[in-house]
Parts: structure tokens; sequence; C-alpha cells
């Protein structure tokens, strides 16, 4: 499974992670929608963590398509609702 | 939906328009590397900028220190000179230039902080840009030789991923910038205005007010402290130590 930390390249990951992963992402979403900030940094952070420590490292020579597009670590909670909102992190 | 489905879905987005360009790949690739260029140059300006704001901070930092060192002189001379009001109204001044002094200092250290983390960013795409380039000149090869299509078109799906992600990358990085060029601006003009008017200004009246008493408190100890020092009014020299044994217990 290739994951791409947006921003920081990618990494090949084993396909267990992914239902941690999944757990993570459930209480992110959880703590975008309760709006607590400090929390959500702390999951944010510990969910790219995870991804760099079992996963292994793709070169940045090397170009491929992502199965998992995971969002920058400096992410802000303000962003993170932005994108629920649809409106997106970025213009265009 | 999670974040992470999200995020996909905004980014796979924004990598689909990038297809759709690229009717023939080679000009939206070389495009996109010119782009790519502009932005970093544009972070890298910002980069540059933001640490000229800190240093007209630093710069008024050591101004504002001045100062206070100049109105302590004042209230001392003041004192001497047995003119409380005066004294006292230098002693308030002084004790809002600290304040002033306070601010600063916790703006330069995050500033710098900032500027840490930009400048990291900025090599790290940089590093990016210039794989691009390289590899934007073998898919344009690839390309031209058309002979493995279903090859290229899994390339061109992850290079435009990868052209996403630079992109999106060196945006938020120039917003970053942008953000910290237009506070640094900020801090730099209310400054500006405060050393010269209201010492205060910006803020609201029970903050003012509050403001007010502790440095009346403050000011009313530092005037014991400087009869005592200068050995005027014996007096009051003594609540005037008490006062200033207050003053550093705090």
């Amino acid at each position: 499974m290739i994951i791409r930390i947006m921003g920081e390249g990618q990494y090949r990951a084993p396909e267990t992670l992914c239902d941690d992963l999944n757990q993570i992402d459930n209480r992110i979403l959880d703590l975008v929608e309760e709006g607590k900030a400090d929390e959500f940094r702390k999951e944010l952070s510990k969910l790219i963590s995870e991804i760099k420590e079992k996963g292994e490292a793709i070169e940045a020579k090397e170009i491929l398509q992502s199965d998992i597009i995971v969002p920058p670590e400096d992410l802000s909670i303000e962003e993170a609702k932005a994108v629920f909102k649809g409106s997106g992190i970025f213009e265009g | 939906m999670g974040l992470f489905s999200r995020i996909e879905t905004v980014f796979k987005s924004k990598m689909n328009k990038l297809l759709n360009r690229m009717e023939d790949p080679r000009e939206t690739l070389d495009y996109s590397y010119e782009r790519q260029l502009e932005l970093l140059q544009n972070v890298k300006k910002g980069v540059a900028e933001v640490a000229s704001s800190k240093k007209r901070l630093q710069l008024q930092r050591v101004k504002l220190v001045q100062n206070t060192d100049k109105l302590e002189k004042q209230a001392r001379d003041a004192v001497v000179a047995d003119s409380d009001d005066l004294a006292r109204l230098a002693l308030e001044r002084k004790a809002a230039l600290a304040q002033q002094v306070e601010g600063i200092d916790l703006e330069i250290a995050e500033l710098d902080q900032q500027q840490e983390k930009l400048v990291e960013s900025e090599k790290r795409l940089s590093t990016k840009v210039e794989i691009f380039k390289t590899r934007k000149e073998s898919i344009k090869a690839q390309y031209s030789a058309a002979e493995a299509h279903v090859k290229i078109n899994e390339s061109v799906t992850g290079i435009s991923e990868e052209m996403a992600d630079v992109g999106l990358a060196l945006e938020r990085a120039e917003n970053k910038t942008e953000e910290m060029k237009a506070r640094a601006e900020a801090i730099d003009e209310l400054m500006e205005a405060g050393t010269l008017e209201d010492l205060t200004s910006g803020r609201d009246e029970i903050d003012r007010e509050l403001s007010k008493i502790s440095s009346q408190s403050n000011v009313e100890s530092e005037l014991a402290r400087l009869k005592a020092e200068v050995g005027k009014d014996p007096e009051k020299v003594k609540t005037g130590e008490e006062g200033t044994d207050e003053r550093k217990e705090v």
C-alpha cells in the first residue's frame, strides 16, 4: 500500500496498517467536529509518525500513484474544517 | 467520511484538472515546472522578507530598551528635583515600554520558529522541484517514443499526483509567508504608532484600565524605590521598601 503524506513524499506501508490508520482517522474526524484543536494536532502528528515508523520511505525519484493521501502535518483545524465544508484547503 | 477520504477527494479533483489539461503532457509538464519555479522564487523572497521584518523588530526592541533606560534616568532626575508628578509620568511610560518589549520578544520568538520551518520546507520543495525537472524530461522522452501507451498513462497519473503535491505544498508555503509578512508589518506599524502616541492603543477598555491599575501600583513602588536610592523623603522610604519587596516577590 502506498501512502502519500502531502508535501513530504510517499511511503510503502503494510496493508495491516490501514485499520490502525482508519481508527485514528475516525478520531480525527470527531475532534474536528468538536473543534478540539490541540488534540486534533496530536492525533494528526501521531498518525503521520505511525506511517513514517511502520512504512518504508519511497525515494523521491520514484513517482507512483498513491492508495491513500494523508494531509500535511501542519494542517490547522480551520483548514481541516474547510476540507469538510468542501471548499478544500487550496484554491482552484 | 474521514479526513483522509475528504483530502483525497479534494486532491484528486485537483489532479484531474491537471490530467484533463494534459492533452499534450509534454507542454503541461513544462508549464507546471515553470510555475513551480515561480512559486519557489516567491517563497524564497518571502523567507527573506520575514527575516528582515524580524531584524526590524529587533532594532525596535533595542530602541525601546534605550528609551526605557532614558526614562529611568529622567525619573531619577525628577525625584532629585522633588517633582513627583514628573517622575510618575516617566515611570508610567517606562512601564508601558517594558510591556511593549515583552510583546516584541514573544513576536520575535514566534517569527524565529516559523522562519525555521519555512526555510526547511523551502529546502524540501527545491529538491522536489529539481527531481520533478529530471522526471519530466524522462516522461517527455517516453511519451515521444509512444511505444508503451499503458505505461505512459500510469506514469502520467503518478506524475500528476506529484505535480499536484508539489504545487499545493508551494501554495501553502507561499500563503504562510504572506501571513507572516502581513503580521510582521502590522506589528511594525503598531510599534511605530505606539512609541509615538497612545502607549496602550489597540486594546479594549477593560484591559487598558487593568493595566493602568497594575502599572500605577508598579509606578508607585518604583517611585518609592528611586526615592530611597536617592535618599529623599525618609518617611516614605519605608513604604517604598515594602513596595519593592512586593515587586520582587512577584
